[in-house]
């Protein structure tokens, strides 16, 4: 077998995510590529070359890339992917952007978003919001894969002694163009990458008092998130929000502040390792999954918390 | 400008779903089915389109057996035009719902394709994406934003780290997050007005498109439960249980 996985970054450095989805190559067992496709993209490949298990990394660098855009990126992929038993990338929204095209490409299906390996051709992903799991076997000839890192223990990046093989394989096309970007900046921890997560939901009643619970995330080194109630409030933007329509993440520690814990929510977060919930309401659904519950006003407990940490 | 919604018949996204005892599925039997959340945004947003003299059609496809008829008439009460039902026994896989929209984008020749960026039962989140590739459309996925001009859509998309806003020549696919648009209730005239509108059936054969499955569902189980932990009385004890029982700090 090998397995193709497409690296996710900025040009500048590995995106955490890859050395997950790298995880789950080494699960399913056979030669591992890695492919880095962007612009000015070089260290990313030398990078990605010392991280453990991979074979070789093929390297595109070419403006047409520089964005990641679907079009140019999916047919690099099938092109390459059609020598591969496996192509995986991970379920980022750039993964989840360009893989189905690549599954169209090359007339196979996809498994999307996968938990775990069972074998070479059977997977584990959760459907329904994972209310449920299911166990599915592709038997298509190649496997176009996404998986979601956090379900994975990232590889050593350091150790490997993989090659890197610049190509120049050009793929552009005249019918969609990148604009632009708004991407938050912080010096935080990316959410889906943090071992804490502190996040704020409705019950924080507007965006200023999220410096409540910023001011204890910069204490532990934790990234911020949100509930979809606290974004579609406008407390705070998008990107922060945790959920089944927004982010899944798993660190080893959840700390819920002022969320209810609807199930929209629970799907984004109830594989972390310890949950923890402040709300002032003890009826609150986030209760029953928290392994460490406190029921008091969080206007009072934030300000104590992180005076005692 | 015509603009073709692709829709999904779904489980209603407040039931909760149980698992069968043989594990074989989800029990979906006297289970509440509706129009797919992400797929009822598709729908509204297009009419808005309409609305705003942008385009001048809105057609809705949906696939599969004749019970998505009733989805199919939710979205004509919603604002679009007419219908199209492509028959099929069961619901078929994400490619082989691509390769049958694709038949229904050569007879239509739409000018913008708008679906759902996932349906919430299978979540996978590919047919748009499929769709674009096997007609060589360019895609705008996940949007929030939705600005036609001088045959080109401008399409502000949700992505990780923020937004990202790409141009795309028309015709193109777009599929739809959660805050491109608040869905409008359908008002009982336009409900009586929906069921005079036109609804077409068509079948995979008259567009050509064989359905295969390439993937086996071996197993459906509930995921591991989560059982509630204790409560603690204050601060001081909570970062006690972090630090000395629970050492996560």
């Amino acid at each position: 077998m090998s397995i193709l996985v497409v690296a996710e970054h900025d040009n500048n450095a590995v995106n955490p995510a890859t050395l997950k989805t790298l995880a789950a190559a080494k699960a399913i067992g056979g030669d591992i590529d890695v492919l880095v496709a962007g612009k000015d993209c070089a260290t990313v490949a030398d990078e990605l070359a010392k991280a453990e298990g991979v074979n070789k990394v093929v390297l595109a660098d070419n403006a047409v890339y520089e964005h990641q855009l679907a079009e140019n990126v999916s047919k690099l992929v099938a092109d390459l992917g059609k020598d591969y038993s496996h192509v995986l990338a991970p379920a980022t929204t750039t993964g989840k952007n360009f893989m189905p095209r690549v599954a169209a490409l090359l007339d196979v299906a996809q498994i999307s978003d996968i938990i775990a390996v069972e074998s070479a051709d059977t997977f584990k992903r959760p459907i329904y919001a994972g209310n449920a799991i299911a166990t599915v076997q592709a038997e298509d000839a190649i496997k176009v894969i996404t998986v979601r890192a956090t379900a994975f223990d990232a590889v050593a990046s350091e150790g490997g002694s993989g090659s890197v093989e610049a190509i120049d394989a050009v793929f552009d096309n005249d019918k969609s163009e990148f604009v632009g970007e708004q991407l938050a900046e912080s010096e935080r921890p990316e959410l889906t990458a943090a071992e804490i997560v502190i996040s704020g939901g409705r019950g924080m009643q507007n965006g200023e008092n999220f410096k409540l619970i910023e001011d204890i995330a910069d204490k532990l080194g934790a990234a911020v998130g949100a509930s979809r109630a606290a974004v579609d409030a406008g407390f705070v933007p998008n990107d922060m929000q945790v959920g089944q329509t927004g982010k899944i993440v798993a660190p080893q520690l959840y700390i819920a502040v002022g969320i209810s814990g609807a199930i929209q929510h629970l799907a984004g977060m109830k594989d972390s390792k310890v949950i923890v919930a402040i709300n002032k309401d003890e009826e609150a659904p986030i209760f029953q999954v928290a392994d460490y519950g406190l029921v008091a006003d969080l206007f009072e407990v934030l300000p104590e918390l992180n005076e005692k940490l | 400008m015509k603009i073709l919604v692709a829709v999904k018949r779904v489980i209603d996204y407040n039931v909760k779903v149980r698992v069968k005892p043989d594990q074989s599925d989800v029990d979906l039997a006297n289970v509440k089915m509706a129009l797919n959340p992400f797929c009822e945004i598709a729908v509204e947003e297009a009419v808005r389109l309409k609305e705003a003299g942008t385009a001048d059609e809105v057609v809705v496809v949906s696939i599969g057996p004749k019970a998505v008829q009733e989805q199919l008439r939710t979205a004509l009460a919603l604002g679009a035009d007419r219908a199209i039902q492509v028959e099929t026994d069961d619901m078929p896989d994400s490619l082989s719902a691509a390769k049958i929209l694709k038949g229904v984008v050569e007879r239509e020749e739409p000018d913008m394709v708008i679906l759902g960026k996932q349906s919430i039962d299978s979540d996978n989140n590919q047919t748009g994406q499929m769709l674009a590739a096997l007609t060589d459309m360019p895609q705008g996925t996940f949007a929030s934003k939705v600005e036609v001009a001088d045959g080109h859509v401008s399409v502000t998309r949700e992505v990780d780290g923020g937004l990202q806003t790409v141009k795309l020549a028309l015709p193109a696919v777009v599929t739809t997050d959660l805050r491109l648009n608040e869905p409008r209730y359908a008002s009982l005239p336009n409900i009586m007005k929906a069921k005079r509108k036109p609804l077409e059936t068509v079948s995979t054969d008259d567009l050509g498109v064989s359905v295969k499955r390439t993937v086996k569902l071996l197993k459906v189980e509930s995921p591991a439960e989560r059982s509630a932990g204790v409560k603690v009385a204050d601060v001081d004890e909570l970062v006690d249980k972090l630090k000395n029982e629970a050492k996560v700090l």
